[in-house]
């Protein structure tokens, strides 16, 4: 017996990427994907590599039916201003927007420039990243998704914020194209974008406010580059501490925070071509690499993570979430582990 | 086998029982190399290593 599920605003990049996960989930059938654009359509036609997966084809919203778990993918704003007539459909919803991510509606004002269209929801959802909220997601129907550079950040500095060893730290994250989702500008036309080193964020990105939520508040700075990638973040975290740590400490405490994660690795060896954490390879996986190495000279720690923004930064987060909340083994419809090379 | 730590990373390094003083061993978390110096009991240092370096 399957559950079924159905997914709003199925069109973008990260609903393709949720429908190529749940289609090979065993215990999931998806009942309905909605486009307004596309309706009407087989979903092969937007998402070409689920040609002969399934013969679905996009639904319009206002067709959607009850089912057993609802996963949101539309623009930020939307689900808010429709979270009601979601919650009608559905006892689970999984909102990979980010409306309902923060739990202070004065920092989502603050952060997103305009006050929550529905504040009396966000207490009611657990933020989706299982590695930090694990308990709540296994008793939660309401979850929402995670920011992808906020994940990257967050993983990399967990351990570190939690024993309260981060005096300030710089960050910067180079990110692929496909975090502009699949919608397209002047600035993504080829001959501007192709080769481009592009600072689209050197302050005030909004994901800061996810990291302040789950790593508490200290000193961080972040900056946000946009590189020749299509999938992939690399996180470099200068972190300054509050003590020094030699590295084999630094070790210990990694290890005790993601030894028995199944989807964090360290990833700092000595010798080989992959020697810290590297985007490249994690393309379509689950996986969060963490590394770091220190600078003895001035104490000063750098913190390195790496995922693919569309699997660990969005759809493969919330399927591990869905796993959570449904019982599942934690794992399901998430062990592929990337290619090389590639 | 017999376990010892690490003393790069403090991972935990599996060695065979008859291994030999000037072995070298590799660390399954850091990849370190490991050079036994003694057997009785099993001690590791790290064993010397060509560095890769990029851009000097």
């Amino acid at each position: 017996m399957t559950i079924n599920v159905s997914i709003v605003g199925g069109s973008g990049y990260v609903g393709g990427e949720l429908l190529r996960l749940l289609l090979g989930h065993p215990e999931v059938t998806v009942k309905q994907i909605t486009s307004q654009q596309h309706a009407g359509r087989f979903v092969h036609g937007v998402h070409p590599n689920l040609r002969g997966a399934t013969r679905l084809k996009f639904s319009p919203v206002e067709a959607l039916e009850p089912c057993d778990l609802l996963f949101l993918a539309l623009p930020h704003g939307r689900a808010a201003e429709q979270i009601d007539q979601f919650a009608s459909l559905a006892p689970r919803l999984i909102d990979l927007s980010a409306d309902f991510r923060l739990r202070d509606p004065a920092a989502y004002e603050e952060w997103y420039g305009r006050s929550h269209p529905a504040p009396e929801w966000l207490n009611k959802f657990v933020y989706g990243l299982p590695e930090l909220h694990r308990d709540s997601l296994r008793e939660a129907n309401y979850v929402s998704g995670v920011g992808c550079n906020a994940t990257a950040v967050n993983l990399a500095l967990s351990p570190l914020a939690r024993a309260g060893l981060i005096q300030q730290v710089v960050i910067e994250v180079k990110v692929g194209s496909s975090e502009g989702g699949n919608s397209f500008s002047a600035a993504s036309h080829h001959p501007e974008r192709s080769g481009a080193l592009r600072s689209f964020a050197p302050t005030g990105h909004r994901h800061q406010a996810e990291m302040f939520q789950e790593l508490g508040e200290f000193e961080l700075h972040f900056s946000a580059t946009a590189v020749e990638l299509v999938r992939g973040i690399l996180c470099t975290a200068h972190v300054f501490l509050s003590q020094d740590l030699a590295e084999k400490d630094v070790w210990q405490l990694y290890r005790a925070a993601y030894g028995s994660e199944p989807f964090v690795r360290l990833v700092n060896e000595r010798k080989g071509i992959y020697r810290y954490p590297e985007p490249k390879i994690l393309a379509g996986s689950n996986f969060c690499d963490v590394g770091f190495a220190k600078d003895e000279r001035s104490g000063r720690l750098v913190v390195l993570s790496a995922i693919d923004n569309l699997m660990k930064g969005a759809a493969g987060t919330a399927v591990q979430s869905m796993n959570l909340m449904l019982g599942y083994p934690e794992t399901t419809a998430l062990t592929f582990t990337g290619l090389h090379p590639i | 086998m017999e376990t010892v730590n690490c003393v790069e990373c403090a991972g935990e390094v599996e060695i065979a029982e008859d291994v030999m003083v000037g072995e070298i061993v590799e660390c399954p978390e850091c990849g370190a190399e490991l050079e036994v110096v003694s057997t009785h009991p099993i001690t590791i240092t790290l064993a010397p290593e060509v560095e890769e370096d990029w851009g000097e």
